[in-house]
């Protein structure tokens, strides 16, 4: 089966459902090589990854380098921030450096929405992006796609989940949406008008205003980081004011007529956008995505690697 | 060419070649002690089940089972690509200083052992590791060996031998598919 996945995973609003659900079929028997004593299978032996990020990053580098170190990949990481070259001469000039050095893979994050794909058109490795700008957050969408699945008995279908917060600034917002609607879920975001895109309308969700009309109707929240620079900029008023009005705190899930499952893709605002209570509860699934992160990252190393179907015809036959 | 498999073990006579194997198995390690059987995925898992039960019935004692999937062992991943989807790999608890025996449907190319080797290798380090499989078709890549054969057959290259078991295909039947009159 050669490349399911194609050449790169840039986004998942051009994936087809059966792709999105491969990936999440993938990455469950991944989970086990975590938990083994030697966590490490040898299947990406001698394959160079290099992780180049030009925005910091804890989580997601921490995530992608386990990962490839689980998957026996040699990797370097590389933190590319504060360079003065304009960011495409940069990257064009990183990209054939790169090529020249003979690797197999590049995980990118880049600030500009675009980044990974303008990458992937000019290299023959393999590219996975890692966040651009505001545009796209693959692994993370698939992870938060993952960690809903298991909690919701195995399919999303009909099941109603909210994205809350800045959703304007956010493409794992943007990932969120994509990848729970082509799994058959109910889609909203909820948020200030200020933090929702002019073209909400064009995602085909349903927008709450109110926190609490959100929270009497979904069964999940994924509940996104407010970034702290969105106040200078002019976006809220004051961090108060935004956990005032658009907080998810206990006493607002108390009166939902449900347990809702709580998600964040960290870093936490711990009194923000979400409160500890909530954070630490019983319905709280963050750690959960945590796990998975790495898990569903090992599943698209390994759907990404390999497949030259120009070799396939020397490994016919009986495969045992 | 007629692609019609040609039946090489009923249903019957697979079930008296795992009875066959289950008493060599425990012959062979003088009892059941320290004994675990490690099922490849996919067919090998139900068969190592039933040389458990077998030996369960022959001994009285319920032998440990484990399943093993060897896809992220393979040395063919740049080649053929990845299989969509990795099967299960479970151990019953430390294999150190136990007695292992591998447990699979076709004997082949020998390159699915090895594989297995190595990732047994990755979970600790057994006194001994036997391998048992129900069909030994020849065409060995490595050097490597059956200790227990349910039925011996050459199989050249073209040909394919498909072990079907109830649980997953609805009936217990060997056949060989597109091998001529081998």
């Amino acid at each position: 089966m050669p490349a399911p996945l194609g050449k790169d995973l840039l986004a998942l609003e051009p994936l087809t459902r059966a792709q999105i659900e491969l990936v999440l079929d993938a990455a469950v028997p991944f989970r086990e090589v975590s938990e083994r004593a030697i966590k490490k299978v040898p299947t990406l032996r001698g394959q160079t990854i290099v992780n180049l990020f030009f925005e910091a990053s804890t989580r997601t580098r921490v995530s992608f380098e386990f990962a490839e170190k689980r998957m026996s990949a040699d990797t370097v990481s590389i933190a590319a921030a504060g360079s003065s070259v304009s960011k495409g001469e940069t990257l064009v000039d990183t990209a054939r450096n790169l090529e020249a050095m003979k690797i197999d893979m590049v995980v990118v994050r880049h600030g500009s929405s675009g980044a990974a794909r303008f990458l992937a058109e000019r290299i023959e490795s393999n590219v996975i992006n890692a966040g651009d700008g505001t545009h796209e957050h693959p692994t993370q969408g698939l992870l938060d796609l993952l960690t809903l699945r298991d909690h919701f008995g195995g399919s999303l279908e009909g099941r109603r989940v909210c994205i809350c917060g800045d959703v304007l600034h956010s493409r794992v917002a943007r990932s969120n949406v994509w990848g729970l609607k082509k799994l058959g879920a109910e889609v909203a975001v909820c948020g200030p008008r200020s933090l929702l895109p002019n073209a909400v309308d064009a995602l085909g969700v349903t927008v709450f205003d109110r926190v609490e009309a959100a929270i009497e109707w979904a069964e999940a929240l994924n509940v996104l980081r407010l970034q702290l620079e969105r106040m200078q900029a002019g976006y809220i008023p004051s961090l108060r004011e935004y956990n005032r009005v658009f907080g998810v705190t206990r006493e607002r899930l108390e009166r939902a007529p449900r347990d809702l499952l709580i998600l964040h893709p960290g870093p936490m605002n711990r009194g923000v956008e979400i409160d500890s209570d909530v954070a630490d509860g019983p319905h709280s699934v963050i750690l959960d995505q945590v796990t998975n992160g790495v898990a569903v990252r090992m599943a698209v190393l390994y759907l990404l690697a390999g497949g030259r179907p120009e070799l396939a015809d020397a490994a016919k036959g009986q495969p045992s | 060419m007629a692609a019609t498999p040609r039946s090489l073990l009923d249903a019957r006579a697979m079930a008296r070649a795992v009875k066959r194997m289950a008493d060599e198995i425990v012959e062979r390690n003088a009892g059941t002690d320290r004994l675990i059987l490690v099922g490849i995925q996919r067919r090998g898992v139900q068969l190592a089940e039933r040389v458990g039960r077998a030996i369960a019935e022959a001994e009285g004692v319920d032998v440990p089972r484990g399943a093993l999937d060897i896809t992220l062992y393979r040395d063919d991943l740049q080649t053929v690509g990845p299989r969509p989807v990795v099967g299960r790999t479970s151990l019953p608890g430390d294999i150190d200083g136990a007695r292992v025996v591998i447990v699979d449907d076709v004997l082949y190319t020998g390159r699915t052992v090895r594989a297995a080797l190595d990732e047994l290798a990755d979970f600790g380090r057994p006194a001994r590791i036997a391998l048992a499989v129900l069909v030994d078709r020849g065409g060995r890549e490595l050097p490597i060996h059956a200790d227990v054969v349910g039925r011996t057959v050459e199989v050249p290259a073209g040909g394919r031998v498909d072990v079907l078991v109830e649980e997953l295909d609805g009936r217990d039947a060997v056949e060989v598919v597109g091998a001529g009159d081998a």
